[in-house]
């Protein structure tokens, strides 16, 4: 036993040592100070006090969450919805008017507009520049939200539609298209797609339309009827407007030909659930005034403002549009899907036969 | 007093004693608990077991260490409920063997990620962070898209997780490689959806994750797991779900009527 001690006592001060030597520094065996001792013991009944009154002790049956309560009552989601509460009290000013609030009023009340906008930035920054970018540039497969180019529309009503629930996000009332895999799927050869392929990029070149061309009549058969006769796109469909030199997935020859071969069908998730329905609205009037949105309800210059004097209400516009979709014999509310697919195989078939 | 622990610390049998004691009251406290953790675990509706595929990439977010910076756990907390939605539920995480819990967040949390990306961004996302978040510090996963995933082995999993009581049916197990391979085709190549449908519900995502039909791969796994992760609970029509919020809105009121 090594501490068998020999009691030595340190002769300066007359404590007692521990018998420890470095160096020739030893060790004075002094106890911990008493005030150390104290606040020690303090400590130790004060912790006693939060048992009580905080949730502390687990217990082993289901009863009060299986655990102590606490005389408090305290619980860490209380102190959330408090927190929360004092947010809401301070939004509740502008959130009430928000609430009950249409498009056009929101448009015409510079307050409850930047109130929007605001808490649309913030929304933006967490949950949809991901894809989008931080400022709505977009990125490839991720639409660029600052122009004025939509595949789907860009009223409010469009717009809002289309965050609520997404794009072939697989909700229910989701907007849904599909382009056709022209190569993949083998609807077109090779020699086709190449010939589309320079049309579809001759549409947007400062020569204009290569309307003599091979592809000129491919492109009719096959693509104009999302597309449009003159490329100019279809928004029941979703289909871009292949006139205008911007592209989603890039203009370059080889990227068209991946998109004719492959087909493209990008998917924007559904909100409706995961935001609430303040913050979609918010977001609706945030991506809007990026500066492309249209019709009444943005934060437009008057002179647009007077040029959208035709637009209706939006819910009135969007009523139309759906009714006047190009090109479609049968399905106002169907996807494009399937007649456009019957349609090119058709197509494509004897087209075949005719090569042969 | 303040010389007393002279006495306990020159007597090495009462030491020992003292502190055998200290341990086992420790050891009850932290240990007991554990074996009554469903005490905690608030009744919620639509937690499931992961499916094979899903376990698959659970499995491979485990190997890849994903856990070292992102955590699967919003707290209570205003700023974390303000970005992430409503904080986690134990039950959310009943399943996980081990739990993906933590605060240490180089990346952002997990807990909801599912359905707020699409499997593509995922996809570009696993193979070059860089190319949609160009500030990202993430490595690159490029590889999962080139394994394929381990199917083979998933029953056996499951048949141990079981044993920690994971509710898995043994048809459940007999099928996992069946189902794995049938989550990440779409309905039109593969029969077996139907099967997984009946026996994990209806709101099974069943389609090709990674853009490849070709091959079960693990980035399909990876993907198929990122997307259910906090999915299971309907948080917009469920009002039960508030966790202490029964309970803790009597225990004032008993004590009041103590009063």
């Amino acid at each position: 036993m090594s501490d068998q001690h020999n009691k030595e006592i340190d002769k300066v001060t007359g404590v007692e040592t521990t018998g420890h030597e470095w160096d020739g520094l030893k060790e004075l065996n002094n106890p911990a100070p008493r005030w150390w001792v104290y606040v020690w013991i303090a400590t130790i009944i004060w912790s006693i006090g939060y048992w009580v009154v905080y949730p502390a002790w687990p217990t082993l049956s289901h009863d009060n969450q299986g655990g102590t309560q606490g005389s408090f009552g305290w619980t860490e989601y209380k102190e959330l919805e408090a927190s929360q509460a004092e947010i809401v009290a301070r939004q509740a000013q502008y959130l009430a008017k928000f609430e009950s609030a249409s498009y056009d009023q929101i448009a015409n009340d510079p307050e409850l507009n930047a109130f929007a906008v605001a808490g649309g930035n913030a929304l933006f920054k967490n949950n949809c520049a991901t894809c989008h970018g931080s400022g709505g540039q977009g990125a490839k497969g991720y639409p660029n939200l600052t122009d004025n180019d939509w595949l789907w529309g860009g009223q409010l009503a469009d717009i809002e539609q289309t965050i609520r629930y997404g794009i072939r996000s697989g909700h229910d009332e989701a907007r849904q298209s599909q382009m056709p895999a022209f190569g993949k799927d083998e609807l077109l050869d090779k020699e086709e797609i190449d010939s589309v392929v320079d049309y579809v990029l001759s549409l947007s070149s400062d020569e204009g339309p290569d309307a003599s061309s091979a592809g000129a009549e491919v492109f009719a058969n096959n693509c104009a009827s999302c597309h449009g006769e003159k490329g100019t796109g279809g928004r029941d469909f979703g289909a871009p407007n292949l006139t205008d030199a911007i592209w989603l997935y890039g203009g370059d020859r080889e990227t068209v030909y991946e998109t004719v071969y492959n087909a493209r069908s990008g998917l924007m998730p559904y909100w409706e659930g995961k935001l609430d329905e303040n913050a979609i609205r918010e977001l609706t009037v945030y991506v809007h005034g990026l500066g492309g949105g249209e019709g009444v309800g943005a934060v437009v210059e008057e002179e647009e403002h007077a040029a959208a004097q035709e637009a209706a209400p939006t819910e009135a516009t969007e009523a139309v549009t759906s009714d006047d979709a190009p090109a479609t014999e049968s399905n106002i509310d169907a996807p494009a899907e399937p007649s456009v697919e019957e349609g090119v195989e058709e197509k494509a078939v004897t087209d075949d036969t005719a090569a042969e | 007093m303040l010389h007393h622990h002279a006495k306990l610390e020159r007597k090495s049998i009462v030491m020992l004693l003292f502190i055998i004691v200290t341990v086992l009251v420790g050891g009850i406290v932290e240990i007991i608990p554990l074996f009554r953790s469903e005490t905690v675990i608030e009744p919620v509706e639509g937690v499931r077991p992961y499916t094979p595929l899903e376990l698959a990439g659970y499995n491979i977010y485990i190997r890849e260490g994903c856990y070292n910076c992102h955590s699967q756990q919003i707290r209570p907390l205003r700023d974390e409920v303000a970005r992430y939605g409503h904080y986690s539920l134990a039950a959310e995480s009943m399943y996980d063997h081990p739990f993906q819990w933590g605060s240490k967040r180089t990346g952002p949390d997990l807990a909801r990620v599912g359905g707020r990306y699409s499997d593509d961004w995922h996809v570009a996302h696993l193979k070059n962070p860089r190319s949609v978040v160009p500030e990202s510090i993430m490595p690159t996963y490029s590889f999962l898209a080139n394994n394929q995933a381990e199917l083979n082995e998933i029953g056996e999993h499951m048949k141990v997780l079981k044993m920690v009581g994971v509710p898995y049916t043994d048809e459940q197990i007999a099928n996992a490689y069946v189902d794995g391979m049938a989550q990440a085709h779409t309905e039109d190549t593969d029969e077996n959806v139907a099967g997984l449908l009946e026996r994990y519900g209806d709101k099974i995502n069943a389609r090709v994750f990674d853009g490849n039909p070709e091959m079960v791969t693990e980035m399909d796994a990876l993907v198929a797991y990122l997307q259910v992760l906090g999915t299971m609970v309907d948080f917009s029509s469920a009002q039960s779900i508030e966790p202490a919020g029964d309970v803790a809105a009597d225990a004032p009121a008993e004590d009041k009527a103590g009063e």
